[in-house]
């Protein structure tokens, strides 16, 4: 699973049925203690995360179809947690 | 999944079966900023709407056939929808 930070988020009327109503957050990959890796995921919001929330995501089909509980969603990036604490021995 | 930006279309005269009538587009991979990073790749556009010079989002591998109908095809990138506004710390973000 992934670490990131929700920056923004992606509004959008035309997209695949399966998308309707769905938020969408602009999140920043981000290691354990906080530094940006320089990637980032747009993702499906599972869990009301919001801008500034540090979250936990899962960018892979089968878990995401897990969630959503969609046999042949077509989806792969998605938040599914909010991360109160990290503790690191980095 | 990510940002794009469609930057041209594709017409194949032969494509698999199953890929027939699915348009074909030339996406920009954008990164957090919405800024271009990257190299042209062609996706089809589950939409059916999107044109040159859009801002779109789209998805890779299985997921990308997923969008379409049918979705045995082989396809790994894939328009996903088309961006109406999109927001970066408070401030807005376009290509």
């Amino acid at each position: 699973m992934i670490l990131g930070m929700v920056r923004g988020t992606v509004y959008s009327t035309i997209n695949h049925p399966f998308y309707d109503n769905r938020r969408l957050l602009l999140v920043d990959r981000i290691r354990p203690d906080g530094s940006e890796e320089g990637g980032y995921l747009l993702a499906i919001d599972s869990v009301d995360a919001g801008v500034g929330d540090l979250v936990l995501m899962i960018d892979e089909g089968n878990s995401a179809r897990q969630i959503v509980d969609e046999d042949n969603a077509p989806i792969r990036s998605i938040i599914i947690g909010i991360v109160d604490e990290i503790q690191w021995t980095g | 999944m990510h940002l794009g930006r469609v930057v041209g279309t594709v017409v194949p005269c032969v494509v698999y079966q199953g890929l027939k009538g699915v348009p074909m587009l030339l996406v920009e991979p954008l990164d957090k900023h919405a800024k271009p990073k990257g190299d042209p790749f062609v996706a089809a556009d589950s939409t059916g709407m999107a044109g040159p010079g859009e801002f779109i989002y789209y998805e890779a591998s299985r997921e990308a056939a997923l969008t379409l109908d049918p979705w045995f095809v082989p396809v790994d990138h894939a328009i996903v929808g088309i961006v109406d506004g999109a927001t970066r710390e408070g401030e807005e973000i376009r290509p």
